[in-house]
Order: C-alpha cells, then structure tokens, then sequence
C-alpha cells in the first residue's frame, strides 16, 4: 500500500496494535482521515493530507518540506488521529513528563 | 477443467498442424522455462490436488484456476492487483548492506521503497544470539525510531536447536533420535524449550522498552513441535504482560514436524499441524497476525506450486480473527528459491495469494 507515499503505514499500524483484518484496518483509517478507502492507496490523495495533518511524508532533492514533522512527532500525530498507542511515542512522553 | 487440445492440433479442413504457443514461465528453482497455456492449466489443477493430498482440504474452485491460468499464462513481465484490492506488507529482515548502516537500509526502505513497515534484525537471525547483543540493538532500535514514520519491528528466529550440543546446553535431538533414544530425545526438546521462551521474552521485552512497535517470531516450527511450542508460550507471555504489544507469528513451513511427537498447546497437538490449526493456536496465544508459509517444490513450476500454497492457506481466512499475512518469498508462497527472485514470478505470486485468498498482507 505504499508506506509512507500513501497510508500503507497507517493500516498496517492498525493490524499490528489492534489485531484488524484488512478490511477493517482500512476502514477504520479512512474514516479516521475522511477519504475513502481507495484514497488511501492513491499517492496523490495521501501526500496533500499528510502534510496538512502533519503526519509524516516523503520528500525527494527537489520537493523539500522542511517545515514537515520529524519522524517522532508524525507517530504522535499518527497516534493521536488513529487512536491508538505507538510506543515510542509512549517513551517519548514519559521521557518529557507529559 | 480438461484442455480442449493438446500442444500439436492438426486442422481437420486445412491438415495445417496449430501449435499451441509457449508463454514463459518459472520452475521452483527460478530458472526460465516455457509451457503452453493447457500445460499451465495443468499444473495448476495437480498443484491443487497435490495440497489436497497432502493437506486434506478442499481444492481451489474453477474459478479461482481460471482466474489463476488468466495470470500465470500471460506473458506481461509484470503484474499488479487491482486498484483498490492493494495490502500491507510485512518484513522479516529488512534492509541491504549496499546502503549503509542498518538503520540507513531500513529508512531507505521506508523513503525509497515505500514500505508499509520493516523490521530491524541482527544477522545472527536467532533469539539465542541477540541475547548476548541485547544492549546494542537497543541502541539501533532507538536511533530506527527517531528516523522512520513507518513501523519498525524487531525480529529473530525461535532456533531450538541453537539450544542443543555442541552449540548449546541440551542434548542434540538429531543425533538421539536416530540412535532410538526417544525419551531422552524428547526430553532434550522439552528442556530446550524452556531456555528458548526465556531468551524470545528477554529479548522481546527489551526491544520494546526500546521502543519498537511490534515483535515477529519468524520460521516458527522450522525446528519441529517443540520449536512451535516455544514460540507459541513466548507470545502467550508476552501478551500477559503488554497488552498493547504487536506480535506476529511466521511459520516455517505447512505443517509442524513432530521432531517431538507428543507436545501440545491448548489440548492440540502441534505435530502434523497445517496452517488452519497453526493459526489458531497463533491466535489462542495471543499474537496480531499471522504469517502461514507453504514450502515451494523446485522440480514443479511456480503455477503449480502457488496453486498448492493457496490451497493449504484458504481455509484460514474465514476463521482468521486476526491479520493473516502469508509468507510470500523466497522458497514460499509459490515465490522461487532463489536469493534474487525475479520480479514477474514475484508478482504473479503475489498477486494471486492477495486474488484469490483476500488476504490482509503479505
């Protein structure tokens, strides 16, 4: 599903910490971005939202984003928008004492 | 499903002889060969007995060969599933020395390759062996986190026979078993299994205080019942005491060897288990997905040996509660047995295990 160029991270995320088939994986996700379930493979789609929800992107020499989250604070995004605990977000918030 | 004509036709009108024209195709070996699409068709209908057979499970239905025969009869280099029907991919042991260090291999995973999730694994691919190296994979799992938005897990093999002589404290099953001592081959394994969940949840347990985001037994079984066993009370354990803890399962082959015989888990016996009974003791255990495997035959051609793999695999995804991700690579899931699999027998394979199964990943 294209990882990070679309939300095959996202999905894949709700399969490992929730245990959900697919299809529910990816219901959950899309109604949790707003798209539909064909958004979410579609690079397109995926890319624009991403960086409007600060959720972690792909950058290339010629499309920078510099203003983009840093990997630890996309999966707080990510944690907070799919409802679900990521671990190192957890530490993350321990370590900070929030 | 009986061919209408063999290779060689000779037109009744004409007496012009048809030949059937070759499409190519792989064996189990990678190798390039050519079949005509009845002799495809062919081997997909043995595949599929051949796992009935074996497996004693229902055959794949005419529709599903034919919609098999539509993909491995083409002659594209490359396919895809539809628009929509895309899965996620799971990793066991992600990365090449090619691009740096290891994390840099997992980030050009995620930036490069577009990667659902990866995984983190020590070359030394054992439990047993990470052990000993614990505090530096922390460390690497840290810096994995801080660089990488997609899911990082950490990965290694249950190996039970890392724990018998000479490489280990027990005795050598190998060696016992065909010398007739039986109990005290058994008893090796039972002993090898307690050592072996201690070292899957110290390790476990200290990749995820480091933060990664999920834990993958790989190849469990691939040492037998005990083996299976093994991993099956690490993620029971595991589970117990992380609630949140993604944990999969990958299996070693489609059906556990009774190197032991006589263990169970949850009243079953593990030996001779196929991948529905496999799942469900995954999923009794407590695991999140799990990754049925179907060892591929290099004599047979790759229509026939994913045709066998997706008959044994069928049967668990309407019972599956949790994600099933077959294991679809190297040696596995009709993919070649080849360190560098080419790219349209890969595809073909992948795309039918997602046509026909539905499954949630690969």
């Amino acid at each position: 599903m294209n990882g990070l160029r679309a939300a095959g991270d996202l999905v894949v995320r709700l399969q490992m910490s929730k245990g959900m088939r697919l299809k529910e994986a990816k219901a959950v996700a899309a109604d949790k971005l707003g798209v539909t379930t064909r958004d979410l493979s579609d690079p397109l789609a995926m890319h624009e939202l991403r960086g409007r929800l600060r959720l972690g992107r792909l950058f290339e020499t010629e499309t920078t984003y510099f203003r983009d989250p840093s990997p630890l604070e996309a999966k707080w995004h990510i944690s907070e928008t799919l409802g679900i605990p990521i671990n190192s977000v957890i530490k993350l918030r321990a370590g900070l004492g929030i | 499903m009986a061919a209408e004509a063999g290779p060689l036709t000779i037109g009744k009108q004409t007496g012009v002889i048809l030949v059937e024209p070759r499409i190519p195709t792989r064996m189990g070996d990678g190798s390039l060969t050519e079949m005509t699409r009845s002799e495809i068709e062919s081997d997909l209908e043995e595949g599929t007995q051949a796992a009935v057979a074996r497996g004693k499970v229902p055959p794949l239905t005419e529709d599903e060969l034919d919609h098999l025969l539509d993909i491995f009869a083409s002659t594209a280099r490359f396919t895809g599933v539809d628009i929509g029907d895309e899965v996620v991919i799971t990793k066991d042991g992600t990365g090449t020395p090619q691009l740096g260090s290891r994390v840099d291999a997992l980030y050009a995973a995620e930036q490069v390759l577009g990667h659902d999730s990866c995984e983190l694994f020590h070359n030394d691919y054992s439990y047993r062996a990470v052990k000993t190296v614990l505090p530096m994979e922390q460390q690497y799992m840290k810096e994995a986190q801080e660089r990488l938005t997609i899911p990082v897990h950490y990965g290694a093999q249950p190996d039970l026979g890392r724990y018998s002589a000479p490489d280990g404290p027990c005795g050598n099953w190998s060696e016992l078993l065909p010398a007739m001592k039986i109990d005290e081959a058994r008893a090796a394994q039972e002993e090898a299994v307690e050592m072996a969940v201690e070292d899957m949840v110290f390790v476990a347990e200290g990749m995820w205080e480091a933060g990664a985001d999920g834990i993958n037994f790989d190849t469990a079984g691939a040492a037998g019942d005990g083996d299976f066993l093994a991993t099956l009370k690490a993620v029971e354990a595991l589970r117990a005491g992380h609630p949140d803890m993604g944990i999969m399962v990958g299996m070693a082959g489609e059906m556990v060897i009774g190197t032991h015989g006589q263990l169970e888990y949850g009243g079953q016996r593990l030996a001779g288990m196929r991948p529905l009974a496999q799942m469900r003791a995954v999923q009794t255990a407590g695991a999140t997905i799990y990754g049925p495997a179907v060892n591929v035959n290099t004599s047979r051609s790759t229509a026939w040996n994913t045709a066998r793999a997706l008959t044994f695999v069928k049967p668990c995804m309407d019972e599956a509660k949790i994600p099933v991700h077959m294991n679809v690579g190297m040696g596995v899931g009709g993919v070649p047995m080849y360190g560098f699999s080419p790219v349209d027998a890969v595809t073909r394979c992948s795309r039918a295990c997602v046509d026909i199964l539905r499954l949630d990943g690969l």
